[in-house]
């Protein structure tokens, strides 16, 4: 068996565990740890990318036993590809959260830090649902933690509202697993894909209950509207860099839906058909106009970018929806792009509030220091999030468009664009008035220190984001194979070496 | 025996979505522990309902009941309980904090 595959979660479950008794070592000793650490796991994630694409799905096998009685891990492309922009990202985040004194503001940030990407980890890899509830539990307790870092009255009722919401998530989780289990018998996700297809008659009701129900914790997960309402203030009364970190949160909703709805329910379910895709298209149409107009009418700037990451979602998942490899790919180039933007404006969103008395978008302060630098990458990650040539954001939804060509297409096309021109709208409102309207407040620049370490975590998300455009077509051809792979999961069941299930 | 389960659930199903909608932390913290009582039931009786049969395979006997239902509720029981701690640590120290224990943002109209 192949031991690399569980280094993504044993790696910061040790190292994590090490650092919260390591406390006394002091924050230098945990800073070094904490990114030496996310180094190595994103090392190991580029490595586990490589064999990815050089073999089909392989399965690790925790304690050598058998497949649908076992945990598995399974890593596929689309596994893979989740992997390293996790890990790229925990990287360039713990750099601007030590920079900027984040970390210092409580204890245990880079322990909490590594338990979220454990759990972050294991979602992605893992090949059973009962394993995925315990991952996605593994990384909301993490993030909980971070949430509420440095503490903070509005911070704490702002938590108090995330973990109520994301427990109730996980009661209707579990009432989702026990129903599949109940009929099906079994957890293993490529156990239940062959179990799913030939349900006898009379469970068909129960196998779309549990189908919807799972659709519902996913959309949760993702703030797919009208799910979505503990994301804006969780987001935006959050660290900075937790922000950042939390906007690969959501794509692990958006994942929970590529892995089970292409794998368990594809379209090509008898019971339960098109369903699904008529439910998610419905919903994410209803959420790219909501994030739209929250982008248009925020308060502060990070509540606008907490908008402009749920409009990113539903983007997402209009491509997701279509259930087509070409669809799925367009989705997966997104949520890429989705993910490093919302981060980099998250990150400047933090750099804002911290030169400026808040971050409010309603009256116009004096300029900000670093007014110049500031402005530039804000414009960048603006045109970036909103979609405008040359940025990824541009290419990624003129694939997410060309995708949705069809029957749809006078319903999806004005939706998407007047969305866009919306969004426009609100970070040029946003930017005239942190950057151009502080002139008229007089010259006098506010002083803070320089921190050239947290403007380099910044530019090299956006230098990813150049970096995704540029070499948009091999990074299109990974995806294509990641997609084709989704619509054909022969070879991630056959990788389970399931009893009575010929490979 | 199915109707007594089956109505455990439902009751305790139903209370606990009554309680989550009440505006003060500690009834939505209750009502979070019922529904994952509730939850626990439901995946145990998942495994279908059983009485007096051992949970693994042995000679002699007349059947088996599941265990892995056992297991995953072990698994759920233990999360939902450190869950639990740490909503009741953070609605304490949010009380504490804003001096109102509102699980909305309307901390100004006090009642």
């Amino acid at each position: 068996m192949n031991h690399l595959i569980i280094l993504p979660v044993l790696l910061p479950a040790v190292l994590g565990a090490g650092l919260v008794l390591a406390r006394r070592a002091g924050l230098g000793v945990q800073r070094l740890a904490g990114l030496a650490g996310t180094l190595v796991l994103l090392s190991i994630a580029v490595g586990l990318m490589v064999q990815a694409t050089t073999t089909p799905a392989q399965a690790y096998f925790l304690g050598g036993w058998p497949a649908p009685f076992g945990i598995v891990l399974v890593l596929d492309r689309l596994a893979a590809l989740m992997l390293v922009l996790t890990a790229a990202l925990a990287v360039l985040v713990q750099i601007h959260a030590v920079a900027t004194g984040w970390d210092a503001r409580g204890t245990h940030f880079h322990a909490l830090y590594l338990f979220q990407l454990m759990g972050l980890n294991g979602a992605f890899l893992t090949g059973d649902a009962f394993n995925l509830f315990v991952f996605f539990e593994v990384l909301l307790i993490a993030s909980y933690g971070l949430m509420i870092h440095s503490g903070g009255a509005v911070r704490l009722r702002a938590g108090v509202q995330y973990v109520a919401f994301n427990l109730v998530a996980s009661v209707l989780f579990l009432f989702a697993l026990a129903t599949l289990y109940g009929v099906t018998g079994t957890l293993n996700l490529a156990d239940l894909a062959g179990k799913v297809a030939q349900l006898p008659p009379g469970d068909a009701a129960l196998i779309r209950v549990a189908g919807v129900l799972l659709l519902a914790v996913f959309g949760i997960k993702a703030a797919l509207v009208p799910l979505h309402f503990w994301l804006p203030a969780t987001y935006a009364n959050a660290p900075g860099p937790v922000a950042a970190l939390f906007a690969v949160m959501t794509k692990v909703g958006a994942y929970a839906v590529l892995r089970v709805f292409t794998l368990v329910f594809p379209p090509t379910t008898p019971d339960t058909g098109a369903l699904f895709a008529g439910l998610l298209l419905a919903l994410a149409l209803a959420t790219l106009a909501v994030g739209a107009i929250g982008v248009l009418g925020a308060a502060t700037l990070a509540r606008l970018v907490a908008f402009a990451v749920i409009a990113g979602v539903g983007t997402l998942f209009i491509a997701v929806a279509d259930f087509t490899p070409q669809g799925t790919a367009a989705a997966l180039y997104y949520l890429i792009h989705s993910t490093l933007a919302g981060a980099a404006l998250f990150l400047l969103a933090d750099l804002v509030a911290a030169r400026r008395a808040g971050d409010g978008l309603r009256t116009a302060l004096p300029p900000i220091a670093q007014h110049g630098l500031i402005a530039a990458l804000f414009l960048v990650a603006a045109l970036a999030m909103v979609g405008m040539p040359p940025f990824s954001g541009f290419l990624g939804k003129l694939m997410i468009l060309d995708a949705s060509r069809g029957a749809l297409m006078a319903l999806i096309w004005p939706i998407v664009l007047t969305s866009s021109l919306v969004m426009i709208v609100g970070y040029a409102r946003a930017g005239s008035l942190l950057f151009w309207k502080a002139h008229e407040r007089g010259s006098r620049a506010t002083t803070h220190p320089a921190q050239p370490l947290a403007f380099g975590a910044v530019i090299a998300v956006l230098a990813a984001l150049a970096a995704l455009t540029v070499f948009a077509a091999p990074v299109m051809r990974y995806l294509d194979a990641t997609a084709a792979q989704l619509h054909r999961p022969t070879a991630y069941i056959a990788a389970n070496a399931l009893p009575g299930v010929a490979p | 025996m199915e109707l007594l389960v089956a109505s455990a659930v439902g009751i305790l199903t139903a209370a606990g979505v009554w309680l989550i909608l009440r505006r003060r932390t500690f009834p939505v913290i209750l009502g979070l522990a019922l529904l994952s009582y509730a939850v626990n039931v439901f995946i145990f009786a998942s495994g279908r309902l059983a009485i007096g049969q051992p949970p693994i395979l042995a000679d002699g006997a007349a059947g088996y009941t599941d265990p892995l239902t056992q297991a995953l509720v072990l698994t759920a029981i233990v999360i939902s309980f450190a869950m639990t701690a740490v909503i009741v640590m953070l609605a304490l120290a949010a009380r504490l904090a804003t001096g109102s224990d509102r699980i909305d943002d309307g901390a100004e109209e006090e009642t």
